[in-house]
């Protein structure tokens, strides 16, 4: 039972930063019917500006700096950082190919990812570069499973961050307009929408919780490194294609399914099958999910049928 | 006139590069020695192999300073490199490319999944390879052309296997590798190691390299409460397990392999790295004469510490440059039979030389354990083939 918690736990962590991520994808594909695929790199890059801040902060004060106020402030510095970049992104790689045909925007988007990695390889460095060990290792044992103080962060935050998002998006006049946009762009303009600035603010925001995914991911793990956002990138793209791209609800839900399966996958994967398949088939296991979901719901799990714009 | 002055511009830098391009040309007694070197230059491995790079860079500079005579020239050895991702089928392209470029020798690949593969385009063209591989396969592949800088995995996982079952009294062992070549390679040598020595392994389980969450397979080793946990891969992986052993509260220790004894495993895994063993083939490069120096220089030219490989790279490089040197030749069928018959002292071992296979016949690993946050010496196991 406790193992069952703690594989709960495991899986609902990791699910809560795929849900971030995969958030941007879907915020994006909604408005503009674009696969972004340099949104995993903007988290990688997220991570590595939080790092290499808290590393200068560190360094330079060794002790005297307090742990919160350096992550706080990695993220102050990672997340306009992101914005700036994704905002550059769409400005001058997407916005031009935006009457092109879709195939154009999406290799454009492979190319702007790959210059990222290659900048950012420029940069940093091939090296891993490590977090440092700054909050408490505090661990909570519930029920026999334990729970470390960064876990409850993480999930705690991702949890308020997505119900801000939804807020924003069906609360306020820019998440109107961000639905209309995504209904249909061209009445949406005639009706006096400025579609720049509403696909502009799209990847505003899917940067800078790309950001906050990134900060996660690195005092989480305590790694980073310029080719962390590829990986991340293809489990929160899954999760977005499995709750339904371009639905909001979808990729929290898709995020937070994905880990789990993945984690109660290696988990018993191994005892289910008597040792037949071990946990080498846990990413087989998460992609048969996908595989059944889009053979029944070839929309995703809360995506609705919409006809085809291309 | 704009226009005439960019023309001066330009055919100025024209004569200089033709001056650059026509300049070593006058040197009539120099030969130019290529050597092709191919290893993950991108990629989450590249820091792997941006080590390996140096060490050879660093063997070859000294040499050329030596004006070595080889055909009656002044050899000056040039290092062609390409980047095979520490993808076997890049690998095999790239292999292809070097061998096209004229080398008359390969120190490379770095891992066993591309250099296996790429040794059968190397072995066609009859070209020795030198490589970091250290699954055992490599070299039985009955060619005559492999040779190793490094000791293989089944020394390595039998040094470890032994170390785990006699020195750590561990009955049950959990092994976890990462489906590369080479660290599943190293799990199997180690699981025998085990079962040899009296130990019993009660759960086997895999991750990719390239994954960084481990807890689901973790927690799944915890309940079967092994004394022991082995890991086979990187360090990217091995630091965040070792932290995330630590916020599951699994007391047992991790063993890892070479891969492991780096300065990126203990800035990873930062204070949970204490109680950490790894094994690592020749002996302590501070134990050695040469390797202190080669530590001094590597540091000297790079501006850093040398990693786990570059001590293996650089000695690997004078492997074959001493061939080259005996044979007095650079022809790949001239100095290959010297390579054979080689026997120097480097800066990883006293007594490097090759067996039939192209094995080091001195077969020594050192096991080392964090202690402080550091690489530690616990002991030597010392045995010779044949």
């Amino acid at each position: 039972m406790e193992i069952l918690l703690q594989q709960l736990i495991n899986g609902v962590t990791v699910g809560s930063v795929y849900a971030l991520v995969a958030l941007g994808y879907t915020m994006v594909y909604g408005i503009i019917g674009l696969i972004n695929f340099a949104h995993g790199d903007v988290v990688m890059v997220g991570a590595m500006v939080a790092t290499t801040l808290v590393v200068a902060m560190i360094g330079a004060d060794p002790g005297g700096v307090s742990a919160w106020f350096a992550v706080i402030s990695a993220l102050l510095l990672a997340i306009p950082v992101c914005m700036v970049l994704g905002w550059v992104a769409e400005r001058y790689a997407y916005r031009p190919l935006r009457r092109a045909p879709r195939l154009a925007a999406l290799i454009t988007a492979i190319g702007v990812s790959i210059i990222i990695q290659n900048v950012a390889m420029m940069v940093w460095g091939r090296n891993y570069l490590s977090f440092p060990h700054i909050i408490e290792p505090l661990v909570f044992q519930v029920g026999g499973a334990r729970i470390s103080l960064l876990q409850i962060l993480i999930i705690v935050s991702a949890t308020a961050i997505m119900a801000g998002l939804l807020m924003v998006v069906h609360r306020t006049r820019l998440g109107t307009a961000m639905r209309a946009t995504a209904q249909n762009r061209e009445v949406a303009g005639l009706m006096g929408v400025n579609i720049n600035t509403v696909i502009s603010a799209a990847f505003l925001i899917g940067s800078a919780l790309a950001a906050v995914a990134g900060v996660m991911v690195t005092t989480y793990y305590g790694v980073a490194q310029y080719t962390m956002g590829f990986m991340l990138g293809l489990k929160a793209f899954t999760a977005a294609v499995l709750g339904g791209i371009g639905n909001l609800g979808g990729a929290m839900l898709g995020g937070l399914l994905l880990g789990i399966i993945e984690s109660l996958g290696a988990g018993y994967i191994g005892d289910l099958t008597n040792g037949v398949f071990g946990s080498n088939y846990q990413d087989v296991f998460s992609f048969i999910v996908l595989i059944m979901v889009l053979v029944f719901r070839p929309s995703g799990l809360l995506g609705e049928r919409v006809g085809d714009r291309a | 006139m704009q226009s005439t002055k960019t023309f001066r511009l330009l055919a100025a830098s024209a004569a200089i590069m033709a001056g650059f391009a026509f300049g070593p040309a006058h040197a009539a007694d120099e030969t130019v020695v290529k050597l092709g070197f191919a290893a993950p230059l991108t990629g989450p491995q590249s820091h792997y192999g941006e080590d390996m790079k140096n060490g050879l860079t660093l063997a070859l500079e000294e040499a050329n300073k030596q004006n070595i005579k080889l055909d009656g020239k002044t050899a000056k050895f040039e290092l062609v490199v390409r980047d095979d991702q520490a993808d076997p089928r890049t690998a095999v392209q790239v292999a292809q490319q070097i061998v096209d470029e004229d080398v008359q020798g390969i120190l490379g690949h770095f891992n066993s999944g591309t250099t296996i593969p790429a040794s059968r385009v190397y072995n066609d063209a009859g070209l020795p390879q030198i490589a970091m591989a250290t699954s055992p396969e490599y070299t039985q592949q009955n060619y005559d052309t492999t040779f190793r800088m490094m000791t293989s995995d089944t020394q390595q996982g039998a040094a470890a296997g032994e170390f785990i079952v006699k020195d750590l009294g561990a009955k049950t062992v959990a092994l976890i590798d990462d489906r590369t070549a080479y660290g599943q390679g190293l799990a199997d040598q180690v699981a025998k190691a085990v079962e040899a020595a009296g130990g019993k392994v009660i759960s086997r389980e895999y991750t990719t390299d390239k994954a960084n969450d481990f807890t689901s397979i973790l927690t799944n080793i915890k309940a079967k409460t092994p004394d022991a946990i082995f890991f086979g891969g990187l360090d990217a992986q091995s630091g965040p397990m070792r932290r995330q052993m630590a916020t599951l509260g699994i007391k047992a220790p991790l063993v890892s392999g070479e891969m492991t004894r780096s300065d990126t495993f203990l800035k990873l895994a930062g204070t949970a790295a204490n109680g950490t063993y790894a094994s690592l083939a020749g002996v302590p490069l501070e134990q050695m004469a040469a390797g202190k120096k080669f530590a001094e220089d590597y540091k000297a030219r790079f501006k850093v510490d040398p990693g786990v490989y570059a001590p293996y790279a650089y000695d690997g490089a004078w492997n074959m440059v001493t061939a080259m040197k005996e044979a007095g030749s650079a022809k790949p069928s001239a100095y290959l039979p010297k390579l054979r018959s080689l026997q120097r002292t480097g800066a990883t071992s006293q007594d490097i030389a090759y067996d039939k296979n192209g094995d080091l016949k001195e077969i020594s690993v050192t096991i080392y354990e964090v202690n402080n946050g550091k690489w530690e010496m616990v002991k030597t196991m010392v045995s010779k083939a044949n």
